[in-house]
């Protein structure tokens, strides 16, 4: 799910990240492919609007230039908005004393009586008693549908057929949970247009009688730029507490979800995923900001580097990096640190900008490239290490033989270390690129 | 003709109020500079017509005016009136011929509104003096079929049905079966709702329409998908997949009335050829309208 936007933003983004510096043009160029991409994938225009600000705002600036590589830098401000914009995860509120009451509402053929049985279940198996209450005495044989699902989860469907309004059958419903001592009682309401008024004023009803715990929208993941106007008018009309996003699983695209999300404030509780009763999972917005952004996920990566990356060793680095004590030993160190991060291609993955770099390079060719490097630095001696300079043309003519490389092996990799020695003044001045520039 | 522009006209008040209204203002009283094209761009975007069609529409329009040395605005409305018109023309194509017995093959994703549209559709063929019979081949939703049957009985037409789950090419055949021996003119068959990335579903849906195609000569001889006019951009995704499955000769556009944009129409036109036939305007057995390209794109200006 979701593929097409990552693969848009993907896009975007490897243009992005294979420039060293980004200019105030260079941004904006970037965010209007950003806009395009996202407008795209349906995310309303006014969000798409305000999301492209925010995103301005923090990457043209002081933030960028102090980035490890500016791209990378723009990636994790887009990735933070998405995930600000899709807002924290939530579960369905069943505090209090029960029965709790979750209305389902939202337009025609959105999922709401499919989704009314994949949340009964759900709930059942979370130790719940749940009751599925059939108020949809509009759609033809919509009630019939419902008692057919309660029948194959075998949990019971409370219905009075087409000739009760619903709000009274609601409430009826809400008695005999209380009665029967069922926990969560589930409305499945008709669908409807968010600018019927009469209809509108029926779920006002509806909720006045039973004040539902929850009132979640169920809303097409394939819904276009209108899914804010429907969202901002059902929550107008009855408060909307969360929203589920149907048929997730057929979609490519995720806007809907980021902007209703942003325009009702209310979170999103559940990704309906397939036709299966099971097929309903939570929603976590962290995730899907990654998947929407396609390209790893920063923060995974920085997590894993700290993990990784032995505190007091950090701090012995840190420390010759200020004084330029920097040297191959520790060149050697900090190459053993990056390899318990993991294999190099899973890391390139998750490093916005070296794309293309593994597109160029296979995995192993990699690897094998730093097990080389290993080996270099391994014949060389201490003093060596420490002080490279001394490495002259006899010298370098028996590391490549103890390493078993060549001569120009051994010269690659002297001018590499030159090349971070450079970087890394570079980076204590405030002006460097960092620690993962070196795979450039 | 007259009633059928005045519906879909009315059907897109709110659209033209809202959405294309704004177009309407903003030509009507703008200068023609680049934050008109710009606003032009995000306004037609903002009805679902597509990043791509609103670009190339925009752009073709920008060479016109600059050609022309336009700078009236109210004539550059009339220019992009003709041109959404010319991308939904370009595609209408009917064939005047009509068969003994029609086969309508309806298809769709889940929740797109096919068994109303359906409903409407046989009330629009009995109105003319048709006879139809509707063939229950939504095996799989839960009391798809009940569904189906009693719009039968309030449209007052047949319905051919087995039992859940049964196999829809069963269905199809014994509909057709029914047809010929009732002498009946439209069959209109309803299909199970089926996200077109699921690639089973579709695989079924090709041998229903293979069931259909043996069984009566050129059939089906309509193919309608029933597209939600709320959907966005992945609308065009769900006719190209449809089209390439069983080959799609027109769209049923519904719930028309329930949002205040059809701008996917140009998209579907434009990049996939597909003619749109119908428009679903209300939930009202009689709220459907013949697609009408100028009443379409009129109502939007008006």
């Amino acid at each position: 799910m979701f593929e097409s936007l990552s693969d848009k933003l993907q896009g975007v983004f490897k243009k992005l990240a294979n420039r060293g510096k980004l200019s105030e043009g260079d941004v904006d160029a970037a965010l209007r492919e950003v806009r395009l991409a996202l407008l795209e994938a349906d995310v309303n225009y006014k969000v798409t609007k305000d999301f492209v600000a925010r995103v301005r705002e923090r990457a043209i600036g002081a933030e960028v230039m102090r980035s490890l590589t500016p791209a990378q830098q723009v990636v994790k401000i887009v990735n933070e908005e998405l995930i600000t914009t899709l807002g924290a995860p939530a579960k369905i509120d069943l505090s209090g004393p029960p029965p709790h009451v979750v209305m389902l509402v939202g337009l025609q053929g959105s999922g709401k009586t499919t989704t009314a049985a994949k949340l009964a279940l759900k709930l059942r198996q979370s130790g719940q008693r749940p009751l599925l209450v059939a108020a949809d005495t509009r759609r033809p044989a919509a009630i019939t549908q419902l008692e057919v699902l309660g029948q194959q989860l075998d949990i019971p469907v409370h219905s009075e057929g087409t000739k009760v309004p619903p709000p009274v059958i609601c409430a009826h419903a809400l008695k005999r949970a209380d009665d029967a001592a069922y926990s969560v009682v589930i409305l499945d309401t008709a669908g409807r247009l968010h600018i019927d008024d009469q209809l509108m004023a029926e779920l006002e009803k509806i909720k006045r009688k039973v004040s539902p715990q929850e009132v979640l929208l169920v809303a097409d993941a394939m819904t276009g730029q209108d899914a804010v106007r429907v969202a901002d008018e059902f929550n107008r009309r009855v408060g909307l507490t969360g929203l589920i996003l149907t048929k997730v699983d057929g979609d490519a695209r995720g806007g809907a979800a980021i902007s209703i999300r942003a325009v009702t404030g209310v979170p999103i509780k559940y990704l309906g995923v397939g036709e299966k009763l099971d097929a309903l999972e939570p929603f976590y917005p962290d995730r899907l900001a990654s998947r929407i952004l396609g390209m790893g996920d920063v923060l995974t990566l920085i997590e894993k580097a700290e993990a990784a990356l032995d505190q007091e060793q950090a701090l012995v680095m840190g420390k010759k990096l200020i004084q330029g004590e920097f040297d191959l030993e520790d060149f050697l160190r900090q190459l053993r640190e990056v390899k318990k991060m993991g294999p190099l291609s899973q890391l390139l993955e998750m490093i916005p900008g070296f794309s293309q770099l593994k597109t160029e390079l296979t995995p192993e060719l990699t690897d094998r490239q730093m097990k080389m490097v290993e080996a270099i630095i391994s014949s060389m001696t201490v003093e060596e290490r420490r002080n490279p300079r001394i490495i002259n043309a006899s010298r370098k003519r028996r590391i490549a033989k103890g390493s078993g490389t060549t001569v120009q092996d051994v010269n690659m990799l002297l001018a590499q270390f030159r090349q971070m020695q450079r970087m890394m003044k570079q980076l204590t001045s405030g002006r460097g690129r960092g620690l993962l520039s070196m795979f450039r | 003709m007259l009633g059928r522009s005045k519906k879909i006209s009315q059907s897109l008040t709110r659209t033209r109020r809202s959405f294309f209204g704004r177009v309407t203002e903003l030509l009507g009283v703008s200068e023609i500079s680049d934050e008109l094209w710009e606003e032009l761009e995000e306004l037609l975007i903002q009805a679902d017509v597509g990043v791509k069609t609103t670009v190339e529409l925009v752009e073709k329009l920008q060479e016109q005016v600059n050609k022309a040395r336009i700078r009236d605005a109210e004539a550059v409305k009339e220019i992009l009136k003709r041109e959404l018109i010319d991308i939904l023309n370009s595609k209408v194509q009917r064939s005047d011929e009509s068969p003994l017995l029609t086969v309508i093959l309806v298809v769709g994703v889940n929740g797109s509104g096919k068994t109303t549209s359906i409903a409407k559709l046989a009330k629009y063929y009995k109105d003319r003096g048709k006879k139809v019979i509707l063939g229950a081949a939504d095996t799989f939703r839960a009391a798809a079929i009940d569904q189906l049957k009693i719009w039968g009985e309030r449209v007052g037409v047949d319905v051919i049905a087995h039992q859940p789950r049964a196999d829809p090419g069963a269905v199809v055949y014994d509909t057709i079966q029914a047809g010929r021996s009732r002498g009946a003119d439209v069959l209109i068959i309803d299909t199970a709702g089926r996200l077109h990335t699921k690639y089973n579903l579709m695989q079924e849906l090709k041998k229903v329409r293979r069931v259909a195609a043996k069984n009566a000569p050129r059939a089906p001889h309509e193919t309608l998908l029933v597209l939600d006019a709320t959907t966005g951009q992945n609308a065009l995704a769900q006719a190209q997949h449809f089209k390439e499955a069983v080959d799609i000769t027109g769209i049923f556009l519904a719930k028309l009335d329930g949002t205040a944009k059809g701008g996917i129409v140009f998209a579907i036109a434009k990049e996939l050829g597909i003619p749109i036939r119908w428009v679903g305007t209300g939930e009202g057995l009689d709220d459907l309208a013949e697609f009408e390209a100028e009443a379409f794109v009129e109502g939007l200006f008006e």
